[in-house]
């Protein structure tokens, strides 16, 4: 096949991809309007009371659907994995056309990093059930950002400027992609998180528990644990991202650190991770100031993203948009 | 229930003024050293960073912050006041990352030493009500009380744990280096920051654009901007000179840059240079300094001829890019000395197009590639203004004197090579020729093998703090009231991990079948197989 061809394969699959996270989204709806609301769901908080026994409950276990709302979940996961598929067919015959890594603008960038969020999601969904019904509120994200990138971001695929080529894009840029896109549902189970624990709060308080999504979500423990493991494991990967690019800033710009903007976004968002990894364990932040601290360092990734690329001008501005 | 020594009623005297403060010091040190002070400090460390992000910085661009002040006049000297344009060296910056450098130290170096502590001292015994734990259990073996623990001891010792027995019970430890991990990275950030802090004292950058064929050495007065840390010495600076023979860029068939190389010669002044190619993501590493290629433009060559016949030949200056794509460029030349004394002198200023494009008699680029070079020239006569005592640009002329009637405007034209145009007097202005230069930086840093060195084993202590559990495991046995067997009650802690109900579940499961497999078997077991 041509690079041509190879490209406007890629930029179907793109459409391709899109359309099947919206049917995934379709389906996880149904889902949750299908599947009965789990009485409690304390198989989601945290085991371990496990008294004068050595019998460990599952951690995990999925909240009782009904056999309807259990298929539903079946289709959407079926069609996450498949835009999962197409997703990364748009990434790999990009990178076919262009003959190189398929992460040198924006527009590839930002796309590997919503395939990053998708598969961490995919991960988390199969080694512990419960948390597919998160499916619903990170695949309508993706889905949105997958438009907007679409629509705004869009790059013919091209050739990489001088600056880009070195085995430091692959080592920087990958990691980069990977952090962000663990941190984005890290993000996603902290805003959840959020809703969540009011909710549990209003029923503890004796309010009649509702039967609208937040219900169906899983328990806020569980929800604020799996914010915790992917941002603990999303930290080292960021720490290394941005030690590399600092490695590379030395031989391509004569300097490790100069606090070009994108630089300085990137130290902003270190810090505010580490200080949500402190939080988790300070008396006082624990909880709900714990899981806004995520939230904001969601939003600095974004703004780092978006903002710095496409409105102030700096060394990273070649990326191109 | 503590009742005081002191007779009520009579006041103690007040505590002298000294422990007072002390003890005043005492608390805010205590409050400074907590880890709630951290998470402030650390928010007010992003906090004081996005200044520097959303408004123009002295350190990366001059120009834009002259430019900031241009467009808010008012505004910007308010801004200055506060350091905004300085954010990174700020004071307020620098009292914010030094407050949590003390706060961290204070906090790591008293964990660094019951740590130490720690790693002598045997694990803690068991807790009385183990079964109090959140993991614990029993499990039952017809073993006897002590070889029932000689299978438990045996098997941690074979997971590494450290283990200490006493009488009818056991207790041990692993994960020791999760809390080194910790320390180390804590430790590594204040090394990093040492790093850094010493390599802007002791370290200095110069930039240059040097056109093919010339060069530069290595001292301030050289460089066409630079920046020194507060330590060096100008005598300090590597002997070191650098010839640049020529500049090469290579184009992809859509014109996006596919590589620069600079061939250049270096060494010590007065040497024959080595020769060597550097290029982009690719400088010249020596021994402390570095030499980087960091840009590259035309610069058109002239010749003025005067008519008496007096001529200056082939003198080329040069031209800035004003767009990556085209390399459109301007610049001035300026040449005060012709001959004809101080109000004699010539200059231009123009636009240099690599591959030139004339319409409507205006001179655009539309290639960075050298293919058909242009330049759009503006002559003046008169005072060029170098010798006034203000500093001038070298790309452009002094507009002050062309306002003040003293540069007078003589002639424009559009050259191609070889072609050239006569002023008024008689004068020719020619375009030779051009030729690449390249900009190059020097940079010496002796912090930055320090700070790569903290980074890496930041990371280090990062992982280990991260991904390593503490585990402490306790046992005890008694006797089985139920039969002539034993009863073992076994419990863990864990710190670092939400998961320890399956941990703590896969150890009993795998205790009971080493136990099992002690056991003395109650019927045997051998029955035949093939049957
Ligand atoms: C006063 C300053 C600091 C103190 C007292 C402090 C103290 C601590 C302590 C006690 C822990 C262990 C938490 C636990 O597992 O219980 C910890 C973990 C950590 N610290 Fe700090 N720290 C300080 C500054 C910093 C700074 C400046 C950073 C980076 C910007 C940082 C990054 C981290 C990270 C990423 C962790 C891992 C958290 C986890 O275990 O999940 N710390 N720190």
């Amino acid at each position: 096949m041509t690079a041509d061809s190879l490209a406007s394969l890629s930029d179907s699959l793109f459409s391709i991809t899109v359309a099947l996270y919206s049917l995934a989204v379709v389906a996880f709806c149904a889902q949750l309007a299908f599947g009965r609301r789990p009485v409690r769901s304390p198989e989601l908080v945290g085991a371990g009371a496990a008294g004068a026994t050595t019998e460990v409950p599952p951690v995990e276990t999925p909240p009782a659907d009904d056999a309807r709302g259990r298929r539903w979940g079946l289709v959407a996961m079926g069609l996450t994995v498949l835009g999962v598929l197409a997703h990364t067919g748009v990434l790999v015959f990009r990178g076919l056309a262009t003959d190189r890594l398929p992460w040198g603008n924006m527009y590839e960038f930002a796309t590997a990093t919503v395939l990053v969020a998708v598969v961490a999601y995919a991960v988390l969904a199969v080694r512990a059930p419960g948390l597919r019904h998160l499916g619903l509120f990170v695949l309508a994200p993706v889905v949105l950002a997958l438009v907007l990138i679409g629509l705004f971001l869009y790059a013919d695929a091209g050739p990489l400027v001088a600056a880009l080529r070195s085995y430091w894009l692959a080592i920087h840029v990958t990691t980069a992609i990977i952090g962000f896109g663990i941190f984005f549902v890290s993000g996603i189970a902290s805003i959840l998180f959020l809703v969540r624990s009011r909710y549990e709060a209003r029923v503890a308080d004796g309010e009649a528990p509702g039967s609208g999504i937040v219900a169906k979500l899983p328990a806020a423990a569980a929800l604020d644990r799996v914010a915790h493991r992917t941002a603990v494991f999303g930290f080292p990967i960021w720490t290394f991202a941005v030690i590399a690019g600092a490695i590379w800033a030395e031989a391509a710009w004569g300097r490790f650190w100069g606090w070009d903007p994108k630089e300085t976004w990137a130290f902003i968002a270190w810090v505010v991770y580490a200080a949500y990894l402190h939080a988790r364990t300070t008396a006082g932040w624990r909880g709900r100031p714990a899981a806004w601290v995520n939230v904001v360092g969601l939003a600095v990734m974004i703004f780092n993203l978006l903002f710095v690329n496409m409105v102030s001008t700096g060394l990273h501005s070649y990326a191109g948009v | 229930m503590t009742v005081l020594d002191r007779p009520a009623g009579v006041s103690a005297p007040g505590p002298a003024a000294p422990r007072r403060v002390a003890g005043l010091l005492l608390r805010w040190w205590r409050r400074l050293t907590a880890m709630r002070t951290a998470i402030v400090l650390l928010f007010l460390l992003a906090l004081a960073a996005v200044p520097g992000s959303l408004l123009p910085q002295r350190s990366l661009s001059q120009n834009k912050v002259s430019q900031y002040f241009a467009e808010h006049p008012s505004l910007a000297p308010v801004l200055d006041r506060f350091y905004l344009f300085d954010v990174f060296s700020s004071p307020w910056f620098a009292a914010v990352y030094l407050l949590l450098f003390i706060s961290l130290i204070g906090c790591v170096l008293p964990r660094a030493l019951e740590h130490v502590r720690a790693l002598r001292a045997a694990p803690p015994p068991a807790p009385r009500h183990l079964l109090r734990l959140p993991d614990s259990g029993n499990l039952t073996t017809p073993l006897q009380a002590g070889k029932a623990l000689d299978v438990v001891e045996e098997e941690l010792r074979v997971r590494r744990f450290r283990v200490v027995r006493t009488d009818g019970e056991l207790s041990a430890e692993k994960g020791y280096l999760k809390e080194t991990g910790n320390l180390l990275f804590h430790l590594s950030l204040v090394a990093l920051l040492l790093g850094l802090a010493g390599g802007k004292l002791w370290g200095y950058e110069g930039s240059i654009l040097v056109t093919e064929g010339q060069g530069f050495c290595n001292s301030f007065q050289q460089y066409d901007t630079y920046r020194n840390g507060p330590l060096v010495d100008s005598a300090d600076l590597t002997p070191l000179c650098v010839d640049l023979d020529q500049f090469t860029a290579e184009y992809e068939e859509n014109l996006t840059a596919a590589s620069f190389t600079a061939d250049i010669r270096y060494g010590a002044p007065g040497e024959d240079g080595r020769p060597v190619t550097i290029g982009i993501n690719e400088p010249l590493r020596l021994d402390g300094d570095r030499i980087y290629l960091t840009g590259h433009g035309y610069s058109p060559t002239f010749s003025v001829t005067k008519p008496d016949g007096t001529a200056i030949t082939d003198v080329s200056v040069p031209f800035l890019p004003q767009d990556n794509s085209t390399f459109g460029s301007q610049g001035a030349l300026k040449l005060p000395d012709l001959g004809g004394g101080r109000d004699d002198q010539l200059a231009l200023e123009g636009f240099f197009a690599p591959t030139g494009l004339v319409q409507n008699n205006i001179l655009t680029s539309v290639d960075p590639r050298p293919l058909a070079p242009q330049v759009a020239v503006v002559i003046y006569q008169g005072y060029l203004g170098l010798d006034s005592g203000i500093p001038q640009s070298v790309y452009s002329l002094d507009a002050s004197q062309i306002d003040r009637g003293r540069l007078n405007r003589v002639a424009a034209a559009n050259l191609e090579i070889g072609e050239s145009t006569t002023l008024p007097d008689g004068t020719t202005v020619a375009l030779t020729g051009y030729r690449e230069f390249a900009a190059l930086q020097l940079s010496h840093d002796p912090g930055q093998v320090w700070v790569l060195v903290s980074a890496i084993s930041l990371l280090t202590g990062l992982l280990g703090m991260l991904l390593l559990r503490r585990e402490r495991v306790f046992a005890r046995v008694a006797a089985d009231p139920g039969g002539g067997g034993t009863v073992l009650t076994l419990a863990s802690l864990t710190r670092g991990s939400g998961e320890s109900a399956p941990r703590f579940a896969a150890l009993t499961d795998h205790l009971d079948d080493a136990l099992a497999a002690r056991a003395p078997a109650p019927q045997p077991e051998d029955r035949p197989r093939d049957r």
